[in-house]
């Protein structure tokens, strides 16, 4: 059973974005994800500054088994990416809903979030794939 | 479901996470596979390896029987206990499979070798050995009955001993590539091989005591390690995996195992043998290499590789190498290839060393930057 935390919103591509209330939200990929990967050694991620439209590609994730493109969840502009992922990538296995964070959005549009998955409703998703 | 190994309920309560694995659900790891494979690089893991074949050999034919089925002479094993690593090649020269063959006793009436060959070319090593054995007085017995441990590692030796004091003696002085009856456990044989690269054992025993031995192993501190460590481990080691790095479209010659074809002496004739001869003569048109990749990514099987000025080549496997912390890969290539070379990544080209495998022994790097 992977773990999907209430407060968050999830894509159908498996990644989760939380708003932080200050106009930015963070994102990573799911439990779900990190485990179907296996333990990860490589992750790309975006340039600070670089403008997003939900559904772009905004990094990879690479593991010993396979390679996975990472998309926007939300329209954004990239403010910050988890640096300490290039020596540790395996934060993203360990803990993919704190440490192992993937990048930072400032949100052009909160309400693009209502367009996104419930926890119940990604559950629905895993349950039925 | 697939086939089950006795282990299958340790597997779960280890908490692995389970694939098919040749129609075998099997372990492809614990958690994490790259902390499975540091565990075995550093002190001790442990694998279930029963979904493999082992197959008995006896009879006053059985030499004789050999030693035309494989490209490897089992005359080269001077004595009981013995083994070593062979091709079993198709009258064109292409690899049926890959395996280990034992020596356990030869005399002039009577000769009696174990083969452990690989798991899903099961149903095909044995239809073929069947089909060869007609004109030989040999009796082929699967052993169906028993499971197979790989336990390897730096601190492997020493903790199986401990569990087995009876036999402790014996087994220490167990040389490379030799293997052993265990004293006071009926129907076990521990043999020094391994697919990893490190010092360590392989346990053959019967399927009625595996589950007591693995939890016992367990409780004595050894990590059970998965199907994935085991791919990154023999990576490292240059070790080949039939169906990757050779199958029967390919010859042993372009698969780095031209060393395990016994070519003297030259009036024994083993099936393959005028079709490798005859490439020989003609020239291989390529050889088999190792990749390194520096920068970041992974290389992977069936990955185009570009010789400048020369040609083209193909990844057979490639993975992280967890001990070296980059990717490395095996891969057939145009035989004037030199020191560097380039592969197709997903589209970009990626800059690579050229160097002879293995890359890691013994838990050191030991390729040639």
């Amino acid at each position: 059973m992977s773990e999907i935390p209430g407060n968050l919103r999830y894509a159908k591509t498996h990644e989760w974005i939380r708003l932080e209330g200050d106009g930015t939200a963070t994102v990573g990929i799911t439990d779900h994800a990190q485990d179907a990967m296996g333990d990860l050694v490589y992750v790309q991620l975006p340039e600070v500054g670089e403008q997003k439209t939900a559904g772009d590609e905004t990094g990879v994730v690479e593991s010993v088994k396979a390679a996975s493109d990472i998309y926007a969840p939300v329209d954004g502009e990239i403010i910050e990416v988890n640096s300490a992922l290039e020596d540790t990538p395996e934060l993203v296995n360990e803990d993919p809903y704190e440490r192992g964070w993937l990048f930072k959005l400032r949100v052009n549009d909160e309400a693009q979030v209502e367009d996104l998955l419930t926890a119940d409703q990604y559950q629905a998703q895993l349950d039925n794939a | 479901m697939g086939h089950r190994t006795p282990l299958y309920e340790q597997h779960l309560s280890a908490g692995a996470k389970m694939v098919d694995f040749g129609g075998w659900d099997m372990p492809i790891n614990y958690g994490s596979q790259i902390a499975e494979h540091n565990l075995v690089r550093t002190a001790c893991g442990v694998f279930d390896v029963s979904h493999m074949t082992v197959v008995d050999v006896s009879g006053a034919g059985a030499r004789d029987f050999l030693r035309c089925l494989l490209a490897n002479d089992v005359d080269r094993l001077k004595a009981d206990g013995k083994a070593l690593y062979s091709v079993m090649c198709r009258e064109d020269g292409g690899v049926i499979d890959d395996l280990i063959v034992y020596r356990r006793s030869v005399s002039p009436d009577a000769q009696s070798y174990r083969l452990v060959v690989n798991c899903g070319t099961r149903e095909k090593d044995l239809a073929w050995l069947a089909s060869q054995c007609a004109p030989y007085a040999v009796d082929i017995r699967e052993r169906a009955d028993l499971a197979m441990l790989a336990v390897q590692g730096p601190q492997a030796i020493e903790k199986v001993c401990a569990l087995l004091p009876q036999a402790a003696t014996q087994i220490r002085a167990l040389e490379y590539f030799s293997g052993t009856d265990v004293a006071a456990r009926i129907d076990w044989y521990i043999a020094r091989t391994g697919y990893t690269g490190e010092d360590g054992v392989e346990v053959i025993l019967p399927a009625a005591d595996v589950v007591a031995f693995w939890k016992e192993l367990l409780a004595a501190g050894v990590a059970p390690a998965g199907l994935g460590a085991r791919d990154t481990l023999r990576l490292e080691a240059g070790m080949n995996l039939y169906g990757n790095d050779m199958d029967e479209s390919v010859s042993p010659l372009v698969a780095g195992l031209n060393w395990t074809i016994a070519w003297e002496p030259r009036d024994r004739g083993f099936i393959g043998r005028a079709a490798l001869e005859a490439q020989r003569s003609a020239g291989v048109a390529q050889k088999f290499v190792g990749l390194v990749l520096t920068e970041k990514g992974v290389l992977r099987g069936h990955q185009k590789v570009v010789v400048e000025g020369i040609g083209e080549g193909e990844i057979t496997s490639g993975t992280f190498s967890p001990t070296l912390g980059y990717s490395i890969a095996l891969a057939r290539v145009p035989a004037a290839t030199g020191g560097t070379a380039k592969v197709d990544m997903r589209g970009k080209l990626a800059e690579v060393k050229v160097v002879k495998p293995p890359f890691v022994r013994n838990g050191k790097q030991v390729y040639s930057p």
